[in-house]
């Protein structure tokens, strides 16, 4: 379809050349046809291809401007905090006082909680899918639920964590002696855990299928059995991989709000132990945003916008510099 | 002493095998668990009423979420339209130009923008599009969303085009066909399942966003189409009735609740079922 | 130029085809919302005829009913989204919106923000109610304002304390610790209380103030009413602060407060209205927190709605700015009726009075809009 539109276009732009030159033999036309149409295309292709270099470079840009209207949105806040903003202890909105410190503990403890409590369960999804049962319809369906699970709303975690986890929760604290508040860091690292299970699950099953067999049939054949097999040859076979998946989930648990806003509790003050309720990062955000009456308040609020996503590009880069390291041996 | 050193290790490997039974049924339970209490909070709220008409005030029974329904499609259509063309295109590029050091930072901004917090997004959406133009609009919403969009859209784009054999575009060059046209001839449809089941992720992905919602599509109580006025939205509705204290709106807010996980997860069965289909895998 | 169209045809028919790939993708849905389409555009979508507002979550309730019957009676839409007080305040300036509302006035800072002069209109009033959870407990609570603050300071944190214990000499109170539980998200509901705390207690005043987030010395926050409301009834021995409509609702006990005049006051419309009753100034902007009113619910406040005093901004007709007025006349006046079924307080004949005279003083092009 697409030649005769070309071929079509050729011809009725080379029409007057025809009626000129209609003397002379159709070869002589065909094979200047020929020529204008490898120009034609040799033209479009670098058209194409500049275009697509544009495109590149629109993805940069996008990003580079969203840092900028950060920046430029927080500068307020910037000038008249500084540094000490980062290690602030007291975020005290009334008397203009905002200290990020209890937000950046709050994110750190129920990001890297959540992953410890989701690593066991993802690797041992990894391993049951990559290595035991990479077959049949039962893993086919464990492979999909488990997908599921990260397409299910955070909004919808949220609800279900505060109707049906809270209350769990609350009674496990009070059979350990702490304060039974039930919300919490204990609280949203759990809910996390559920969510980020998928990322690094998925990425673990495809490296460990990568495995060669001839390297797990070599340890087998030496007498190994099934669990010295992937505790000496594929686990140390795609620690890079497992290691990417887990830097996937983190990132993901830094930036999640709406769950986590539902279930932590929402307070300013320092948490004592993971059981405290405390506040991340996005959670300030989505609480305060809609109703930050003062410039630099608000400003301090996109400030925070700002921290989390030079943490989450930092990240990043990590794990990127980590995995290419790998990769690359 | 031998043989028992081999039972012992026997055991063990069984024991290990067991264990990472166990951790990977326990994961499908909590799946489970949410998708009972949803469906029993919100079945016997949803029927064709609730589907076609808009939120009554408070203190009528009755009224339906049609506004927030029409307002999600609408929604998520542009956005789609502007993410999914330039996420393909920029998977090509990404598929096309492995080492170039612009190839190397749009790879990394799209790593960056995967990370980026939907709040941030929406924050800074609100700066571009609705603090210059004087107004809410679905529009800045859709393109909020279509930046959530665009990293999901890359990336399975350009892991789908990298699994392609090299052969087979080799094979395009060799007959003559011009750069543009082996795209979008030969490497786009053979990957077509892939970046298919790429876009339909990154749709149910955006599907239940909120945060980047609130200060561009806004919210509106009537039926509206026109995308540069303020639209609701199937997660705005569920958020602002959620938390107001009538159980009329708590009603609408579990149905909705339902449909939208119900949209989500099938949405997300039917890029599988696409996927084994189209016989090209991820 | 040929070969530059060709190129893009080609981009284009990419675009158009991965865009059909985004209809079927969504188009599961599809169905169901393209009935609803045609089931009520009989209201008309004409979005000229459109008044757009932003603000307090506290007045969506109240809203959404009102202009809903003034939609069916007068055919104007309008779009009201409980963003929040805050933002409402900030959309107004930003002048995204037609009219904000807040349940606090605009102070200082935001009214230097603002490029023009913007009105106060009283729209309604609510209370505050101090929600708990002691299920052994069957006597109402009953809470004078220093016990309230020392509570919230977290000075008393037994229910047995003894000066609760004076307060409430037949109930049996539990020697459990206390639970606070407060609004996580900066709200309204928030200012009225920490503004309530601030007038009755010195030590509130200088430690904690007032403000829509404060930052509390004890307890937990949670989002919303519904999340702070969740905290009580989940925790036994919680106490914490909510709209007097949502405690009456979902049915939750909540305590009679001491007002300035030395009589516990149980919050209803009534006692909210009686606090209202007072002299109200010129612009409106008073809180009634505190009220000298013998029969006053102590913890009340008034809602207002915000727009410009000239109305005459950015490409606004003087056609929409009679409608927005026009609204907001009958929203003081006739809107009222809808506030008792709600548990709003209808505005007090003083309020509406200088409401009128309010209204009145908006301008379009320096001349009146409303006679």
């Amino acid at each position: 379809m697409d030649t005769s539109v070309e071929n079509g276009s050729v011809t009725r732009s080379d029409l007057p050349l025809r009626v000129i030159n209609s003397g002379k033999s159709m070869i002589a036309v065909n094979a200047r046809q020929k020529i204008r149409r490898s120009f034609n295309q040799i033209r479009a292709e670098n058209i194409f291809k500049r275009s697509l270099v544009i495109i590149g470079l629109i993805m940069v840009v996008l990003v580079l401007g969203i840092l900028l209207t950060l920046v430029i949105q927080s500068l307020p806040s910037i000038k008249s905090l500084g540094l000490k903003y980062l290690w602030g202890r007291v975020w005290d909105p009334v008397q203009d006082i905002y200290g990020a410190w209890p937000f950046l503990l709050g994110t750190l403890l129920t990001s890297f909680l959540a992953l410890l409590i989701s690593i066991p369960f993802s690797i041992s999804v990894a391993i049951f899918l990559g290595e035991y049962y990479p077959k049949g319809w039962l893993p086919n369906l464990l492979k999909n639920t488990v997908e599921l699970i990260a397409a299910v709303p955070s909004v919808i975690y949220g609800f279900w964590g505060l109707a049906v986890l809270v209350p769990i929760v609350r009674n496990f604290e009070t059979h350990i002696g702490v304060e039974p508040v039930g919300v919490g860091i204990f609280s949203s690292s759990l809910i996390l855990a559920v969510m980020i299970i998928p990322y690094a699950a998925s990425l673990g099953r495809s490296m460990i299928q990568m495995v060669p067999s001839p390297l797990k049939e070599g340890a087998y054949s030496l007498g190994a059995t099934r669990w010295e097999v992937i505790r000496s040859v594929i686990l140390p076979y795609t620690k890079s991989g497992l290691f990417a998946g887990i830097l996937l989930s983190l990132g993901r648990a830094l930036g999640e709000t709406m769950a986590v806003t539902m279930v932590i509790g929402n307070t300013s003050l320092i948490p004592k132990n993971i059981f405290s309720p405390g506040n991340t990062m996005a959670s300030v955000i989505a609480n305060e945003f809609t109703e930050a009456d003062k410039p630099v308040y608000l400003s301090a609020l996109i400030e925070l916008g700002l921290v989390l996503f030079l943490v989450t590009v930092v990240i990043n880069l990590i794990g990127k510099k980590i995995i290419d390291r790998f990769t690359n041996e | 002493m031998k043989a028992g050193n081999v039972k012992y290790r026997i055991g063990k490997s069984g024991g290990f095998q067991a264990l990472v039974v166990l951790f990977s049924v326990a994961c499908v339970v909590p799946l489970i668990a949410i998708l009972f209490y949803i469906i029993k909070a919100g079945i016997t709220k949803i029927n064709w009423h609730f589907l076609v008409n808009i939120p009554k005030p408070v203190g009528e029974t009755g009224g339906g979420i049609a506004n927030a329904l029409l307002g999600s499609v609408i929604v998520i259509v542009i956005a789609a339209l502007i993410a999914v063309p330039l996420g393909i295109l920029g998977g090509v590029y990404l598929s096309e130009n492995k080492k170039s050091r612009l190839a190397y930072w749009s790879r990394l901004s799209i790593d960056i923008l995967q990370g980026v917090p939907s709040i941030v997004i929406g924050i800074v959406a609100y700066f571009w599009l609705v603090k210059p133009l004087r107004g809410f609009s679905a529009l800045s919403g859709s393109v909020a969303l279509a930046i959530m969009m665009l990293p999901i859209v890359v990336r399975s784009t350009e892991e789908t085009l990298k699994l392609l054999p090299d052969s087979l575009k080799e094979a395009a060059f060799a007959l003559g066909m011009p750069f543009h046209r082996v795209i979008f001839k030969v490497i786009i449809p053979c990957g077509i399942s892939g970046i298919l089941s790429g876009v339909m992720l990154a749709v149910a992905r955006i599907a239940g966003e909120t945060a980047p919602l609130l200060f561009t599509a806004f919210g509106n109580p009537y039926l509206s189409t026109s995308i540069t006025k303020p639209m609701q939205t199937l997660p705005l509705l569920i958020f602002n009735y959620a938390t107001s204290p009538y159980n009329d709106w708590h009603d609408l807010a579990w149905g909705a609740s339902l449909i939208l996980l119900l949209w989500v997860l099938l949405l997300n069965i039917f890029t599988k079922l696409i996927t084994r289909k189209w016989k090209v895998q991820l | 130029m040929k070969r530059h169209a060709f190129n893009f045809k080609g981009l284009f028919t990419a675009g158009a085809l991965f865009a059909a790939f985004g209809l079927v993708s969504s188009c599961g849905d599809g169905g169901n919302a393209g009935g609803g389409k045609s089931d009520s555009t009989a209201k008309g979508s004409s979005d000229d005829n459109t008044v757009i507002g932003a603000g307090s979550s506290f007045d969506a309730p109240l809203f959404s009913k009102a202009f809903a019957e003034y939609t069916k009676a007068n055919g104007l839409m309008v779009n009201y989204q409980s963003v929040g007080s805050g933002a409402g305040i900030s959309q107004l300036t930003n002048k995204t919106v037609d009219f904000g509302a807040s349940d606090a006035p605009m102070n200082g800072k935001q009214d230097s923000a603002v490029s023009a002069p913007v009105l106060h209109v009283p729209v309604t009033a609510g209370a505050v109610v101090l929600s708990y959870n002691l299920p052994d407990v069957k006597d109402t609570l009953q809470l004078s304002p220093a016990v309230l603050a020392d509570i919230f300071l977290g000075v008393i944190t037994k229910w047995n304390d003894p000066r609760i214990v004076a307060l409430n000499k037949t109930a049996k109170l539990p020697a459990t610790s206390i639970v606070i539980a407060h609004r996580s998200d900066g709200s309204g509901t928030s200012n009225i209380f920490t503004t309530y705390l601030s007038k009755v207690s010195d030590a509130w005043n200088t430690k904690v103030g007032k403000g829509s987030s404060v930052n509390w010395p004890a307890g937990l926050g949670g989002k919303g009413n519904e999340g702070v409301a969740g905290l009580i009834k989940q925790t036994p021995g919680a106490i914490g602060y909510i709209e007097l409509a949502y405690a009456v609702q979902n049915n939750m006990a909540f305590a009679k407060m001491q007002n300035k005049a030395g009589n516990f006051i149980t919050p209803s419309i009534a006692s909210v209205t009686a606090a209202a009753n007072i002299t109200i100034p010129a612009d409106s902007k008073v809180s009634l927190t505190n009220t000298e009113a013998a029969d006053g619910y102590p913890i009340s406040g008034f809602s207002w709605i915000l727009i410009y005093k000239e109305q005459k901004y950015g490409d606004r007709s003087q056609d929409r700015a009679t409608k927005l007025l026009k609204l907001l006349s009958w929203m003081i006046h006739d809107g009222q009726q809808f506030s008792g079924a709600l548990n709003y307080a209808p505005l007090s004949p003083a309020a509406v009075s200088t409401g009128d005279a309010i209204l009145k003083s908006a301008t379009y092009d320096g001349k009146p809009i409303l006679q």
